[in-house]
């Protein structure tokens, strides 16, 4: 993926009290924020925090509640304004510009979606939806149509009408989520956005999201206090602890390396078999049979390499399908020259790469067909065997069956 | 104290409303005469009206914003008031809060908001506000006739000064109290100050908003009956005749009165809020 840098954070402070400078220099000094709470009477929300959000990309900032997360994502729209230090969004340094520039910034490049979701009560679902737009003084068509686009975006068409009183709390955050896509802005800002659902929605938005973000392609600032979650979602973490970023890198990086014990902590209770995924487990294949070879080609070469059955793939190693040693041995007993015949689709299990392996488990348990691992172009990148999930959950320790 | 002299707070506050008086009182005076006819004007048109119609008018709004219950209470309520002979002063005593409520929402409401967006306004106007509401309410009367001269204005501006207050405080309760992520939601998306009043602080604190209205008539209505000792006329001006002449069956009836006009004005607006809420 390409690096641009979407927002760049530099330094950024922000204190809230009476003596801003006094407490800067505390924390500088290395003093806790508790101390320097008592001693100045200011609250360090965010202490010196540097990172690029590159474009395109889900950044998760996680932290426990009072770590400045929240604060550290309004400072990116000056919904609180950064204290010191700066933020430039698209190389444009936005704490210094105007109430106008920032209005504009604001109207087109950001929208949030919040934790208690921050419907409008007295708005119906399409005037929720619409809000942005109306704000950017956009004709009443045009912006009709756009909320109703993303309505249907969310799977709430139908719901145009109502109140929000009349919503559960999965179909409220959808709707947070239209309104804040209905703008088609270039970054979301999510504050614990699903913090608030009950467990199985909340994973129903997360992967929605997730298939959200391939097609719409938004960079996203997601704020979490649930690593399962930053797991998921982010393509980097960013972590924090009482208003200081503790480390910043990708999911793995976190879990190998541990900045500290605080780190440390977080990791240890995480459940591996969501972490890990198709990609980290599988083999790498072989031998393989191309769909131009011919049934007596492939029949040789699982043979020679000892195997009851082999996958068929393109010359660009596009998976076709599987072909057993019996089926191929009739064929060529039948003098058929095409391989392609005996090929089936239906005995195999295909998974893309980034599969997390608690949903391989049940694939592997359940048949003895072969679990395919494919990328986005359903290339064959490689195979999962049975041992290598056990080995997988087994790595954990057993905290996976808890 | 005897060798302490006393601070003269009264000259002072005398001094200056004389002064103001004398500064202003061309002013006042000329909007008073414009209000006054106003007043003269509704009174007489509903005067017009026969009884038993404008009965049957408020019985029915009643109706359709209060239900059946406030519709009987209103219409077998007003039937009384004629029937014992105080239909008149009814009439007379329901322009002056109509016209005294308009003008302190007209007042108060921008106030409130006012109050609400500026911190230092807040600090300034709730002590004011304090003193505005617990000081005596016949106070007010006393400066209102030098501006206006004795009569009606006179008792609908001290009626205004008295039954403000909740226009403003609840207006400004009504926009702080709302939930900070919808104030941040509005932001967020790059609402001007205008937009963000409009499409979203006013509707949501309509209801509360409403309740200090409904507050507001109910002070008004009763310094509306305290301001007969100005002349004002209306309900008030028959229980002061009682008073003067001991007359406690005629004070009796014009006090039921009054109790009918604050309840029926009472239950309909208040009616108007909670279906906002």
């Amino acid at each position: 993926m390409e690096n641009t840098v979407k927002i760049r954070v530099e330094n950024l402070y922000k204190i809230f009290g009476r003596n801003p400078e006094k407490a800067r220099k505390m924390t500088i000094d290395g003093l806790s924020k508790d101390d320097v709470l008592e001693k100045t009477g200011s609250a360090v929300g965010v202490a010196d925090a540097s990172f690029d959000v590159y474009e395109g990309e889900t950044l998760v900032i996680m932290g426990l509640s009072g770590s400045g997360k929240s604060t550290l994502l309004r400072c990116l729209n000056r919904i609180h304004e950064p204290t010191y230090g700066k933020v430039f969004v698209d190389g444009q340094d936005i704490t210094a510009m105007d109430a106008n520039e920032l209005r504009e910034l604001r109207r087109t490049k950001f929208a949030m979606v919040f934790q208690s979701f921050a419907l409008f009560p007295h708005r119906t679902v399409q005037a929720n939806v619409e809000f942005g737009l109306e704000v950017q003084g956009i004709e009443p068509e045009v912006r009709a149509q756009k909320a109703t686009e993303a309505l249907e975006l969310v799977g709430l068409s139908g719901w145009e009408g109502y109140y929000p009183d009349a919503l559960s709390g999965g179909m409220k955050q959808r709707v947070g989520l239209a309104r804040a896509l209905a703008t088609d802005p270039d970054v979301l800002l999510m504050d614990e956005a699903f913090s608030a659902l009950d467990p199985l929605i909340r994973t129903d938005m997360q992967d929605e999201l997730l298939a959200l973000e391939s097609t719409v392609k938004k960079t996203i600032v997601f704020i979490t206090h649930d690593l399962d979650e930053a797991l998921k979602m982010g393509d980097r973490i960013v972590l924090m602890k009482d208003g200081k970023i503790v480390q910043i890198g990708t999911s793995e990086e976190i879990l190998a390396h541990p900045a500290d014990a605080y780190v440390e902590k977080f990791v240890e209770n995480v459940d591996m078999t969501k972490v890990l995924t198709a990609g980290d487990i599988m083999k790498k294949i072989g031998h393989v049979a191309f769909v131009k070879d011919g049934p007596r080609t492939a029949l040789h070469t699982m043979r020679e390499a000892g195997l009851s059955g082999i996958f068929v793939v393109r010359q660009n190693h596009e998976l076709v399908g599987h072909v057993t040693a019996e089926r191929a041995h009739d064929a060529v007993k039948r003098e058929s020259r095409w391989l392609e015949e005996i090929t089936s689709a239906e005995e195999i299990n295909v998974v893309p790469l980034d599969e997390p392996i608690r949903k391989i488990f049940p694939l592997v348990a359940d048949s003895k067909d072969p679990v395919a691992v494919v990328d986005g172009k359903n290339i064959l990148k490689g195979v999962i065997v049975r041992g290598a999930v056990l080995a997988a959950l087994a790595e954990q320790g057993g905290t996976g069956d808890e | 104290m005897n060798n302490i002299p006393a601070i003269p707070l009264g000259e002072w506050v005398e001094s200056s409303l004389d002064w103001l008086t004398d500064v202003l009182s061309p002013l006042t005076r000329a909007a008073s005469a414009v209000v006054e006819t106003g007043i003269d004007n509704l009174v007489d048109l509903l005067l017009i009206i026969p009884p038993w119609i404008l009965i049957l008018i408020i019985a029915g709004v009643a109706w359709k914003v209060a239900g059946r219950n406030v519709m009987f209470l209103a219409l077998f309520g007003f039937l009384f008031v004629w029937n014992i002979g105080l239909w008149e002063p009814t009439v007379a005593t329901i322009s002056l809060v109509f016209f005294a409520t308009i003008l302190a929402v007209l007042l108060g409401v921008p106030l409130g908001i006012l109050a609400a967006l500026s911190d230092g306004f807040y600090a300034f106007i709730k002590p004011v506000l304090d003193f505005m509401q617990t000081m005596p309410a016949f106070v007010y009367l006393i400066p209102a006739i030098p501006f206006f001269g004795l009569g009606p204005v006179s008792a609908v501006f001290a009626t205004v000064i008295f039954a403000v207050p909740p226009a403003i405080r609840l207006t400004a309760l009504g926009i702080r109290q709302i939930d900070i992520e919808l104030i941040e939601a509005a932001d967020a998306f790059g609402t001007t100050t205008m937009q963000k009043l409009v499409k979203v602080q006013i509707p949501l604190a309509l209801p509360t908003i409403l309740a200090g209205v409904n507050q507001t008539i109910m002070l008004s209505l009763s310094m509306v009956v305290i301001a007969a000792m100005i002349g004002a006329g209306g309900l008030g001006g028959e229980v002061w005749r009682a008073i003067q002449r001991l007359r406690p069956g005629q004070g009796f009836e014009a006090g039921m009165a009054v109790v009918i006009v604050a309840m029926v004005l009472d239950r309909i607006t208040q009616n108007i809020y909670r279906k906002k809420q």
